[in-house]
């Protein structure tokens, strides 16, 4: 991690997401959205990173990221997903669900479709509704699955104006992500320290298997998948706990690793590289997780640009009825031979590191210090 | 950059639209902000109703903090602050070249502080250019002038107090100082020398003479050279002079000369100027003879050149660099002064950034806090210059009359300020946190008036609390979210929120609206709560009961009757379930009682009939009976004797079963 680009944007941000590339194309990643939280007026952003082509005297690339166009944004943006390549899907604390639209021609965004008070509370006793923040989005073309503080999942499709499926009450408490498992089935993970499977094909509002940390329902934030290998899920929680699970068997974590100081924001694999892991905190920092059996230098445990660090390793269960040939890195218990290698990305603490994203070589996370960091040279 | 646009911060403010002299007016302070609005007050009674102004006007103190550009500084300097506070933390353990490393470090952490102004300025000159509409464009160039002058005097403290230079050094860092903020220079060099024929530019002479107002002789020389070669009859001069530009000694950093023998030499190299001068070497180049004028230190050449030395401080230091050029710090301050009342030459007074800069050469780090904090139109500078000039221990005497010291008193001012924005509150925590003195009892203040959104605020602002142990805030916090899921009728959600405050009295409320829509109902809600309650449970008796009675409702649902039953006896026998429910959780004994195994022991039984007994002689006698109430006592009454019955029942089947096991 040489270089790695800041950019102060006079917004605290919230969201940073990649856009997709298209499959089976040579490009790298090049723009990026980005969305804010707690101003008095919240936007949606597109940045490019720039062209390739402007290579400065040393061989690098020249200069930081560049706004391409954005939009204004009514509410906090709770989350953000890239629908397609020119669709963006954002939540808001409004409740409600917005699809934009990009046009590269003239690079503006603009609103496509919108459902409005797709979450709500109702009051006891009466009729009228009050807005209630949306939490998670997921997309899969053409669906579209959002979450909320109301403990709704809602299933829409892009060319839908109605949701095409609502489960009231799925939650008692607050959900805060949502990701897709294999469709029709989504993960949510909530304020409790719940990890629930829903299975779309379902009727009724129960979901088919629910997971959950033992004890102290510490509240999970943050949810992905194994790109490959789909029974195998990374979630986040307020104590800053990476906890690993295998969705297969167990209703406990694989295994619980000790990170961050405070919140998990958000928790990535690298999508093409999956024995890579990211995680992003409230305190300040962004981590990057290295469970490559191949990986070079196996010796420090730990390093954070010179300073050391405590870690704590330790597995919970043992897979001992699991084939050892199939088992992902992520999920193997062996503490002396599979070591986890982390670096720290970020050179000092700042405010919160609300959100990142990685995608091929480049990495990008926003910050509550009004700072998007960008890299593109991951693992140089 | 010029400094002539200096915005005084008002202390009278005309707020459009508000007559006072017609109306009277009411007023409110905030943390960062004042409320103003008409009162509808009428001296005379009944006069005619004029409609008020229907309007509360906000009007905030610290404008600054409400540009988009600014917040960049008030983030970026947000980290360099925190830095800068943690030098000593990790000093622990470099006792010997402690004091060193403290130096580098701060002199490092003030140059950053410059850089992120300059970096500011030059988004804030960028914006100002592409401005379309001029009113705006002439805010955005005074917000220049500000920065501007924001790094100048930033600079100048640097020299003065951070780097503390000696004599010699001093002027070479004066000299970059001036060269930095007078750098209109730059273009003009670049100007002549991109033209076709550079010596034939109009402003060639101009340019010359500004590299050797600044000292960049070598520059200067360079420009003579080109002089020389196109024109015969001065080339002989020309040379002379460069050559006196180039040995002119100057004081090279990392030499062991020392200040005597540059002293020694540089007398011998003045007197060689003087005497060219005074044999007219230059007499038939007036160009020339006025350059070879200026280092020689000449004020009345010096002050022809008043235009291009834009200010009395270039003045100053040009001075300095062609007389004094050993001066030593306690003497700047003398200079300084003559320099001003010279410049300035009687026709205009000095304006407040001549003040500032005055009570900098003379050292009066009091002054220039004071005068800065009147004249500049936010508390940024002021706070972070001070902030910096305690760490490097020169502010350790002062103490003021009121609140704490000086450097606590402005970032209380300035981390006030932030939290009055609605965004930016987050930076305001750490400044508080380095407020030993006020700045906890402020954050608690200032915290719980943070509005709580969304529960992802909520988790940032209770995660501010906890980290620092505000117990009182956490449970506020906790208690306001709890009402709002109460209010949405998310009783998962409110009783989560109770069990996070440890707030006993909130749980049983919560627990009692659990219970009430099971009455109602006749099943539970939120189940994945309730079920996973775990230590959570022993919060309050009333949580207690409501997860214990749930777990009897699994256990009879799985069928372990004998398990149902000893925990459904155990609720009422240990009074943790309310008297109320009694009856329910009797009711809910009968199908146990009615089972074909016998399920509670005769022991057991004896028990349920005592609470039964208990529950119905303690019963009050009611006045006047209406048809409701005579319907309710007639179900109750049709309940008791069920339960009688079964429980007589049970009783035979048990005593006969302990009976025959006994004997058997």
């Amino acid at each position: 991690m040489e270089e790695i680009y800041a950019k102060f944007v006079s917004q605290k941000i919230s969201k940073t997401r990649w856009r997709p590339v298209p499959a089976g194309s040579l490009q790298t990643a090049e723009t990026f959205a980005t969305g804010s939280w707690d101003n008095e007026e919240n936007r949606v952003s597109l940045w490019s990173i720039g062209d390739f082509g402007n290579l400065d005297s040393d061989g690098g690339f020249e200069g930081d990221h560049q706004l391409l166009c954005d939009i204004k944004h009514h509410g906090d943006v709770m989350d953000l997903q890239f629908f397609d390549q020119e669709r963006i899907v954002a939540a808001s604390s409004t409740g409600s669900v917005t699809l934009f639209l990009h046009h590269p021609n003239n690079q503006t965004l603009s609103v496509g479709q919108q459902w409005t008070a797709a979450h709500y509370h109702t009051s006891p006793g009466s009729l009228s509704c009050r807005s209630a923040p949306c939490t998670g989005v997921v997309c899969s073309n053409p669906e579209i699955v959002t979450v909320g503080e109301d403990g709704r999942i809602n299933l829409f499709r892009a060319d839908h104006k109605e949701a095409v499926r609502t489960i009231d009450n799925a939650d008692s408490s607050t959900l805060h992500a949502v990701t897709f498992l294999r469709t029709p089935e989504i993960l949510t993970v909530n304020s409790i320290g719940q990890l629930k499977i829903w299975d779309f094909r379902q009727q009724g509002n129960e979901p088919s298997q629910i997971l959950s940390l033992t004890g102290d329902r510490v509240p999970l934030h943050c949810v992905d998948r194994h790109p490959n290998q789909q029974h195998v899920v990374a979630t986040g929680g307020q104590d800053g706990m990476l906890s690993i699970w295998d969705v297969r068997q167990g209703t406990m974590p694989v295994s619980l690793l000790k990170a961050h100081e405070a919140e998990m924001w958000e928790v990535h694999f690298h999508p093409s590289n999956p024995d890579h892991l990211f995680t992003c905190s409230e305190d300040g920092s962004l981590w990057h997780w290295d469970a490559s059996t191949d990986a070079p230098e196996k010796s420090s445990l730990f390093h954070e640009g010179g300073r050391s660090s405590i870690f704590l390793f330790h597995s919970i269960s043992n897979q001992a009825n699991v084939h050892q040939s199939v088992i992902s890195s992520w999920l193997s218990t062996d503490p002396a031979k599979d070591r986890i290698e982390i670096t720290s990305l970020l050179p000092n603490r700042t405010l919160s590191v609300n959100s990142l994203d990685v995608l091929g070589p480049c990495l990008v996370c926003g910050t509550d210090a009004e700072a998007i960091y960008v890299t593109r040279q991951l693992f140089s | 950059m010029a400094q002539k646009l200096w915005p005084w911060r008002s202390l009278f403010l005309l707020i459009p639209g508000v007559n006072s002299s017609k109306k009277q007016m009411c007023f409110d302070w905030g943390p960062g902000e004042m409320l103003v609005c008409e009162t509808s007050f009428n001296k005379k009674e009944k006069s005619e109703t004029v409609p008020g102004c229907p309007v509360i006007y906000i009007i905030r103190k610290d404008v600054d903090v409400y540009s988009q550009i600014l917040r960049k500084l008030f983030n970026e300097s947000h980290g360099i602050f925190v830095g800068l506070q943690r030098i000593e933390e990790e000093l622990t353990g470099k006792s010997r070249k402690a004091h060193h490393f403290i130096f580098c470090r701060l002199v490092r952490v003030s140059k950053n502080y410059r850089s992120v102004i300059r970096a500011c300025m030059e988004e804030m000159h960028q914006v100002a250019i592409a401005a379309k509409d001029p009113a705006c464009s002439r805010q955005f160039s005074s917000q220049v002038s500000i920065l501007s002058a924001m790094e100048l005097i930033w600079n100048l403290c640097e020299i003065l107090f951070i780097e503390v230079a000696p004599a010699g050094p001093l002027l070479l860092h004066l000299l970059d100082w001036v060269r930095l903020h007078v750098c209109e220079v730059d273009n003009l060099l670049a100007d002549v020398l991109g033209s076709e024929n550079p010596r034939k530019h109009e402003s060639f002479w101009k340019l010359v003479t500004i590299l050797v107002l600044q000292g960049r002789l070598d520059e200067a020389r360079q420009m003579l050279s080109k002089e020389a070669d196109s024109s015969p009859t001065s080339a002989g001069m020309c040379r002379i002079l460069g050559d006196l530009m180039r040995t002119m000694p100057v004081l090279s950093p990392g030499t062991t000369q020392t200040l005597t023998e540059l002293e020694l030499k540089w007398q011998h190299w003045h007197e060689e100027c003087e005497r060219h001068l005074q044999d007219g070497t230059f007499a038939s180049s007036p160009h020339l003879e006025s350059l070879c004028k200026i280092m020689l230190g000449d004020e009345a050449a010096l002050l022809e050149q008043k235009e291009l030395l834009n200010n009395w401080y270039h003045f100053l230091v040009t001075r300095l660099l062609y007389s004094h050029p050993t001066v030593k710090p306690i003497d700047l301050h003398f200079y300084a002064q003559s320099s001003l009342d010279l410049f300035l030459g009687g026709e205009s007074s000095p304006e407040p950034l001549d003040n500032i800069l005055m009570a900098a050469f003379e050292f009066d780090i009091h002054q220039v806090i004071k005068e800065c904090s009147i004249a500049l139109s936010n508390w940024w500078f002021v706070a972070h210059l001070t902030d910096l000039l305690d760490h490097c221990k020169l502010l350790q005497s002062h103490n003021l009359y009121f609140g704490s010291n000086m450097r606590e008193f402005l970032l209380l001012e300035y981390a006030s300020g932030l939290f009055a924005h609605h965004s930016l509150w987050q930076l305001g925590v750490d400044y508080f946190d380095y407020c030993p003195e006020l700045g906890r009892v402020s954050l608690e203040l200032h915290i719980e008036r943070i509005p709580l959104s969304t529960e992802q605020k909520a988790l940032k602002v209770l995660r501010i609390c906890e980290q620092r142990q505000m117990t009182e805030q956490v449970r506020s916090i906790c208690k306001i979210l709890a009402m709002k899921a109460v209010r949405n009728n998310r009783l998962g959600s409110a009783l989560s929120w109770s069990i996070r405050a440890k707030d006993a009295a909130f749980a049983t409320l919560v627990s009692d609206r659990f219970l009430r829509d099971y009455c109602e109902r006749g099943c539970f809600s939120d189940l994945d709560l309730i079920d996973n309650l775990g230590p959570a449970m022993m919060l309050s008796d009333r949580l207690t009961f409501l997860g214990k009675y749930r777990e009897f409702h699994r256990l009879y649902g799985e069928k372990r009757f004998v398990d149902a039953a000893s925990l459904l006896l155990s609720l009422m026998t240990s009074q943790i379930a309310p008297r109320s429910f009694w009856m329910t959780l009797l009711t809910d004994a009968l199908p146990l009682l009615e089972q074909k195994q016998v399920i509670f022991s005769a022991e057991q039984t004896y028990e349920l009939m005592r609470c039964l007994e208990d529950l119905t002689s303690g019963r009050p006698v009611h006045g006047e009976p209406d048809a409701q109430r005579l319907q309710d006592d007639d179900i109750e009454t049709t309940k008791v004797e069920m339960l009688r019955l079964a429980l007589a029942r049970n009783l035979a089947r048990a005593i006969i079963k302990e009976g025959s096991l006994e004997g058997s």
